[in-house]
Formats: C-alpha cells, sequence, structure tokens
C-alpha cells in the first residue's frame, strides 16, 4: 500500500482483533479431549489470549484464529484433556 | 496591534515561555522540574494554582512519565505543553519517538544543557541534537522575545493538518533561560485568534475507541516513516505561512534563517542559538575594519532549511560552521555535516571550516568571533579535522 493510503498516526478503530487472524506464528496447537475435559474452565481463567470460547452448558472449544500456541491450558488442564500437538 | 497596545517587561527566557504558553490557552502541562528549566515548570503550575492558565497541571515523577502523560492528554485533543533539559531529555528520548509516530502536535520547550558526566549545568546543545532524529521540528531561539514569539508560533505550526508533528523550542540553559530581557508581551486576544483551529482529525472518545501508533510490520513501518518525512518537508512550507500570519498581528518575523551580510561577504560564518547576536557584532566589528564577512543564523534546524541556507552561501569564498555540540568520533558536528551536505547537493565546493565552541557552557565573547573569522581568512585552519575552538592545551 502506498504511504499515501495509510492511515496517518497509524490510528485505527479500537476493537478490531477479533476480527483479524493472528496465529499464524502458532507451532503447535492445543487439542481437547472432550471425553477427559470435565468443563470446568480452569484453561478458559489461564489462557492469556481470549482464545478459549465457552459454550452454553459449559462445553469449552479453542479459537485458532487467536491462540498463539503457548501451552498453558495443557499445563493447568487439571484432568489432563488438553494436549499440545504440533502443526502440519 | 499598536505599540502602545504592547506591554513591555522584563524577563527570563523561561518566564517568556511560561507566559507564552498561558497566553496559548494550553489544556495540559505535565513535566518534571530540571535545571535551567525550571522555572518554566514552576511558573506553569503557579499560573495553573492561581486560575491564570485555565488547564491541567500534571505532576509526575520523572521525564518518561512527563512525556507520556503528554502523549495521553493530546490524543484526546488537547493542547499541551512539557519543558526538559539535558538529562531529563535524554530521559524522554523513547516517548519522543512515540509522539512523532502517532502525530501530535504537542510542543516542548528544552532549555540546551549539557549531559553527565562529568556533571554539569550550563549549556551546549548536545541535548536536542542526541534527539536530533526524533521526527521533531526543531527550532532554536536566539534572545528572549524570540523565545516568546517562537513558543506561540510552532503551536500553530505543529497543530496545522498538513503538519501535525511535535515541536521542540530550543535555547541554551542560563544563558537565555535565566537571562532577563526586554520583551513587548502581546495581549491575549490576537494570539487566541491566530491559535484557534478545528479539533484534530484523530481525537480519542469514549463511544468510539481508537487505537493510536499501532503495530505496524516490514510491509508498513517503512510508509509511515515516509509520511512523517513528507509532513516535515510540509512544515518547512508552514512555516512561512505561520510567520507571516504571526507577523500580521505582532509587527515580528525571523525567518528560518537571519542572515547577515551573506550577499557580499568573502566567509559565512554558518551559526544557531543564542551565540548568532554575539558572532553577527564581531562581524559588524571586522566589515567597520575593513573586512567583508557575513553571519547565517539557522533558527528552523528541523526541517532544515536547506535552499535558504545554500542561497546564502553561493557567493561565499570560505563557509566557517559553528557546532555548539561534540559528536565524538564523526567528521565534524551536526550543523557542519548539514551544511556540508545541503552545499554538496547545490555543488557549491568552497572550504569549509568546521569549529566547536562554547561546549558545557564555555563563553564565546566578540573577540573569539574575531579571532575565528581571522583563522578562516588565513586559510590555516581548513583541514580534515573539527576545530575546537577555546580548548585548553
Amino acid at each position: 500500500m502506498s504511504w499515501k493510503q495509510l492511515e496517518e498516526g497509524a490510528v485505527v478503530k479500537g476493537g478490531t482483533s477479533a476480527s483479524y487472524i493472528v496465529s499464524g506464528w502458532r507451532v503447535k496447537r492445543p487439542v481437547i479431549n472432550e471425553a477427559k475435559c470435565t468443563n470446568c474452565l480452569i484453561c478458559w481463567i489461564y489462557c492469556p489470549e481470549p482464545a478459549i470460547v465457552r459454550h452454553e452448558g459449559g462445553k469449552v472449544t479453542i479459537d485458532y484464529d487467536h491462540c498463539k500456541g503457548c501451552g498453558i491450558c495443557e499445563t493447568e488442564c487439571p484432568p489432563k484433556a488438553i494436549t499440545m500437538v504440533s502443526e502440519p | 496591534m499598536s505599540l502602545q497596545s504592547l506591554r513591555v517587561a522584563a524577563l527570563q527566557g523561561d518566564e517568556a515561555v511560561a507566559e507564552a504558553v498561558r497566553q496559548s490557552d494550553v489544556d495540559v502541562v505535565a513535566a518534571y522540574p530540571i535545571t535551567p528549566q525550571t522555572i518554566i515548570v514552576e511558573k506553569l503550575a503557579e499560573y495553573v494554582a492561581n486560575g491564570k492558565l485555565r488547564g491541567e497541571f500534571i505532576p509526575v515523577e520523572s521525564e518518561h512519565s512527563a512525556m507520556s502523560a503528554c502523549v495521553g492528554a493530546s490524543v484526546t485533543g488537547a493542547r499541551v505543553f512539557t519543558a526538559t533539559s539535558s538529562q531529563g531529555l535524554a530521559y524522554m528520548h523513547e516517548m519522543l519517538y512515540n509522539v512523532s509516530g502517532m502525530r501530535l502536535p504537542i510542543v516542548m520547550a528544552v532549555a540546551n544543557r549539557a549531559l553527565s558526566a562529568p556533571l554539569v549545568l550550563n549549556a551546549d546543545h548536545s541535548d536536542m541534537m542526541g534527539s536530533r532524529d526524533c521526527g521533531w521540528i526543531q527550532l532554536y531561539a536566539e534572545n528572549v522575545e524570540e523565545i516568546y514569539d517562537r513558543t506561540i508560533q510552532l503551536f500553530k505550526l505543529s497543530e496545522d493538518p498538513r503538519v501535525m508533528l511535535p515541536a521542540a523550542l530550543n535555547f541554551e540553559g542560563f544563558i537565555l533561560s535565566h537571562d532577563k530581557e526586554r520583551v513587548r508581551l502581546l495581549e491575549d486576544e490576537p494570539i487566541r485568534r491566530f491559535l484557534q483551529r478545528p479539533r484534530p482529525k484523530h481525537h480519542l472518545d469514549p463511544d468510539e475507541p481508537l487505537t493510536f501508533g499501532a503495530i505496524a510490520t516490514p510491509d508498513t513501518y517503512y510508509e509511515f516513516r515516509m509520511q512523517q518525512t513528507e509532513a516535515m518537508k510540509a512544515a518547512l512550507r508552514v512555516f512561512d505561512e505561520v510567520e507571516m500570519e504571526f507577523e500580521s498581528f505582532s509587527g515580528r518575523r525571523y525567518g528560518a534563517v537571519d542572515a547577515y551580510n551573506t550577499d557580499k561577504a568573502d566567509v559565512v560564518m554558518v551559526i544557531n542559538g543564542s551565540a548568532a547576536g554575539t558572532m553577527r557584532a564581531a562581524a559588524r566589528e571586522l566589515n567597520t575594519a575593513g573586512e567583508n564577512v557575513g553571519v547565517l543564523a539557522v533558527k528552523l534546524y528541523r526541517p532544515f532549511p536547506l535552499e535558504q541556507v545554500v542561497s546564502h552561501l553561493a557567493q561565499a569564498k570560505a563557509v566557517i560552521t559553528m557546532d555548539r555540540s561534540i559528536s565524538p568520533g564523526a567528521p565534524s558536528g551536526p550543523v557542519s555535516e548539514d551544511v556540508k551536505s545541503a552545499m554538496q547537493l547545490a555543488g557549491l565546493s568552497m572550504p569549509v571550516l568546521s569549529v566547536v565552541y562554547g561546549i558545557g557552557g564555555r563563553d564565546l565573547a566578540i573577540e573569539d568571533g574575531k579571532n575565528i573569522f581571522g583563522l578562516a581568512k588565513e586559510g590555516s585552519s581548513f583541514g580534515s579535522s573539527t576545530l575546537m575552538y577555546g580548548v585548553k592545551v
């Protein structure tokens, strides 16, 4: 993009990161074993990104567009229901 | 404005800055005291406390915080001012780039002072020169009345939608910050009219959240810096308009450069800051005695008025550059580098004598000016090395 087209001061609307994919550098991804998961939400509390998504009824899934692959959820999960798996 | 309506006052440079800031209706001042700039901060705190300035004074615990608070205030669209010197400016260094990168029109007074170690309180330009490339407009004033006028002008220049860059007003610590001089103060009303402006294009609003200075990648960062470079070029043009409009109600105009006898002189000295006046006096004395020398004071340092500078050097047989800062290991001081680079671009090839002077507050008297002009005349000092004038050997 030409320098003439960019917004001066790099000013952008707030709250736009939800619409961006910011996980391009992830090496390993967390995968939830639903059979082991107790819906305790410890992973939801510890995730430094809002990348653990709560659903009605307590079920959790991963938002892979925002998960950076840090692995904290795997470490903290009490029933060991989350495993970090290498990205293809 | 008639001369009758001018108030004449004896003011120190710092006091002149504070009075100009008061009259410029500044909304927020965040600053930390440091010698020799302290009087500015004290005066402004006093003005806010006694209601003479209807703005916020944010006392902070450091210069880093001062400039950070200024950033926060400026993104709301407020008119913001701060002041510092020496170590304080160095401590702000990181934030200076954030201000220019976010295109915030903050105005800062810098009472120039040399840097530690060894601890020193007196003037040279090494504080601002150390942050020379921070993307701020930089101007060097020569006397107290100019300090007063320039403070007002810089708000106008910075806030122009074609510019939107921060500006630093430089004047030497003690020599100008504490020197009492005659100042013809202007009335509040014409200054208020002069500085009227629409709310900036972008400003923080809780209902419409914005991110300033959002992350850039190798794909975009270069282009943002290109925008700043172009804004600096625009500032050079807008500067003339600002001066013209200021002149219309004040009767005062300085120019981006001030030239004395440069159209005829054999030797032209290029200098910035308060010593320009001293060197002009030296040149006048020499010219009365049959010499033919000139002085070019570079007031606006960033953006550098390249074309104006070279136009005043074109007919000289030799050029002297005067630097009040040292760039250790460099071919010469920053002013000299700029002048030589401008000359090269303009195809001028007369010899240049690069001089360093006035380091750490060392005085430069009229006699010194005559000596330096004398050395240039002899031609004996022209060479590859910079002349460290006045150093004890």
